[in-house]
């Protein structure tokens, strides 16, 4: 029975990836640029609504805590692509992803200032309580991550397909300069999709922070997500979600099934999927063909 | 005709970099009209419709929308204000369904009920479009993706469209059909046009005014019916070489008598 836990376990770490690959992707089909500070966002939201609920901190109510550390960090996506990239317009992508290694740097200096460098775990109203299932026992983290991640997904899916914001940044990013010929403000356009990236990492830090303990270098879980996002084809939402999920499940899989003395094999299976998915499907698994203009 | 000058452009200049494109361009659109832009591959065209409809931005010269200046400004703005330019080489968003490219049009529009009576109104021009709505708009044919950009541009309820080339990379047949929807839209449903094409003959065909354009400036401006019989139109636009110039005219004045 303890295969069951180890299955939800995984996919609630996946959700997690899968989330922050969301993020990249996101902003990887909006600007084509690389948001190599995704988990310095993740971990940055988790930290703000921790500051907000915590009662070490600010004690608000846990509900109103987490819509608030999606408003700032959406806050916080549209201020960093309005503020500092907006004006790296027709530079190379090559300092845009170094700005945003930076912007990772200073983002952890941030963090371990205002917080600490110490693991905190985040108070929940759910924290350490116990689901149970005949001789499965899981723990309400993990169920909550897995639902909050479906709903979320469920509600991008929505919002991208039938709104008609959501439409314009399909839109932007297939064809900017058509975008632009029809009067979609494309450089709005792309800082809401920063914004909404931001909030979407929000959430993924929260639901990580929730699970186990953060601290300031938490966010270098973003190199998984990245593999996470590369497995599903960096074009694709779903393909990020798929791909958040395989790594998911493979670590604690193959830790478990590996034989005596590979128990560090589960380090390196995300990327030895990732080598073999770019081997074989150079595009990521849900590549899409199509060319994409300036 | 004493309409007022829907379009109105002075001394136009425009760069890339270093590059001159556009030398001291002045032409006037006027209500209701349909006038084209001629001239050889890099004689400036793409770059003019660019810079009047604020995708670039000019170095001198001022461009007139209804007597307000728009030089500079955003291609929003412009667009909300009623001029749409469909771009050369249809530029559709290929992922989307033809349906959602047809709503991207409207996109600086909330007047919900008009749009839906727009949708209807394109639809009828188009009947193809309206049966390929939910497919993706990359697995268009060129011809039903021109029809489709055409399509998208009059969703912004432009009294003015700048149409550049739509009869790039389609056969003649479909030019054809193609350039009589684009008169039907200027007569029916009103919309002013600035047709900038190479196909000479076909575009003369249809508009009622004409400008001739090398090396980014307008060399010749007249009615459409007098470039198409000017000698120099027929040598160098419309293929036609001087011993052959009689026959020339006789054949051009059976077509027009054709209509
Ligand atoms: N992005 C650019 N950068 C530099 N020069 C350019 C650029 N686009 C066009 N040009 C130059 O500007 C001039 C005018 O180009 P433009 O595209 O306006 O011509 P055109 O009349 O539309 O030609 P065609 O009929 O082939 O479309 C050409 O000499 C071209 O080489
Ligand atoms: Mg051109």
């Amino acid at each position: 029975m303890d295969f069951v836990q180890l299955i939800v376990s995984g996919l609630a770490n996946g959700c997690v990836y899968g989330l922050i690959a969301l993020g990249f992707v996101l902003i990887y089909k909006a600007t084509e640029a690389v948001n190599f500070a995704q988990g310095d966002f993740m971990m940055i939201g988790a930290f703000v609504c921790l500051g907000l609920t915590n009662a070490d901190f600010m004690g608000l109510n846990f509900w109103l805590a987490v819509p608030l550390a999606m408003v700032i960090m959406a806050a916080l996506g549209y201020l960093f692509d309005w503020g500092v990239l907006r004006h790296m317009f027709g530079q190379s992508q090559v300092s845009i992803v170094i700005l945003t290694i930076a912007l990772g740097f200073i983002l952890r200096f941030a963090a371990g200032t205002i917080w600490s460098h110490e693991p905190v775990s985040l108070e929940t109203p759910f924290a350490g309580q116990d689901l149970r299932f005949g001789g499965v026992v899981l723990g309400i983290d993990e169920i909550a991550i897995i639902v909050v991640t479906v709903v979320l997904t469920g509600s991008l899916f929505v919002f991208f397909s039938k709104t008609k914001l959501g439409v314009a940044m399909q839109a932007a990013s297939q064809n900017q300069l058509a975008a632009y010929y029809m009067g979609i403000p494309v450089k709005r356009i792309q800082s809401l999709v920063w914004a909404l990236s931001g909030a979407v990492a929000a959430v993924a830090g929260i639901l990580f922070a929730s699970k186990g303990a953060i601290d300031p270098s938490s966010g270098l879980l973003g190199i998984k997500a990245f593999a996470a996002a590369a497995i599903g084809g960096f074009g694709s939402l779903p393909g990020a979600l798929v791909g958040g999920l395989i790594i998911g499940l493979v670590e604690p899989l193959s830790a478990r099934f590996a034989p005596d003395g590979f128990a560090g094999i589960a380090r390196i299976a995300p990327y030895a999927i990732l080598l073999i998915v770019l081997i074989f499907r150079p595009g990521g698994i849900f590549s899409q063909t199509q060319k994409k203009k300036v | 005709m004493s309409a007022t000058a829907v379009l109105r452009v002075d001394n136009l200049e425009s760069y890339y970099g270093p590059i001159q494109a556009i030398r001291g361009v002045s032409l006037e659109v006027r209500e209701g009209q349909l006038v084209t832009v001629l001239g050889a591959n890099g004689a400036g065209k793409t770059t003019l419709l660019k810079t009047i409809s604020g995708v670039m931005d000019p170095e001198k010269g001022t461009v007139k929308l209804e007597g307000t200046e728009i030089q500079g400004n955003e291609p929003d703005r412009i667009v909300a204000r009623g001029m749409v330019h469909v771009p050369e080489g249809r530029e559709i968003f290929p992922l989307l369904t033809v349906a959602e490219n047809i709503a991207m049009g409207a996109y600086t529009r909330s007047d919900k009920a008009a749009i839906n009576a727009d949708e209807e109104m394109v639809y009828s021009y188009f009947p193809i479009l309206k049966e390929r709505m939910t497919q993706a708009a990359g697995t268009l044919s060129g011809g039903q993706q021109q029809m489709l950009a055409i399509g998208r541009g009059l969703m912004a309820k432009p009294h003015i469209m700048l149409l550049d080339e739509p009869s790039l990379g389609l056969s003649p047949l479909l030019t054809e059909e193609i350039f009589d929807i684009i008169r039907r839209l200027n007569t029916e449903q009103h919309v002013t046009m600035m047709l900038v094409e190479q196909n000479a003959a076909v575009a003369l065909d249809v508009a009622t005014y004409g400008y001739v354009m090398e090396l980014g400036r307008i060399v010749m401006a007249d009615e459409a019916a007098t470039l198409a019989a000017s000698k120099d139109v027929q040598e160098f636009y419309l293929g036609i070489s001087q011993d052959e110039n009689q026959r020339g005219q006789r054949r051009w004045k059976q077509r027009k008598t054709w209509r």
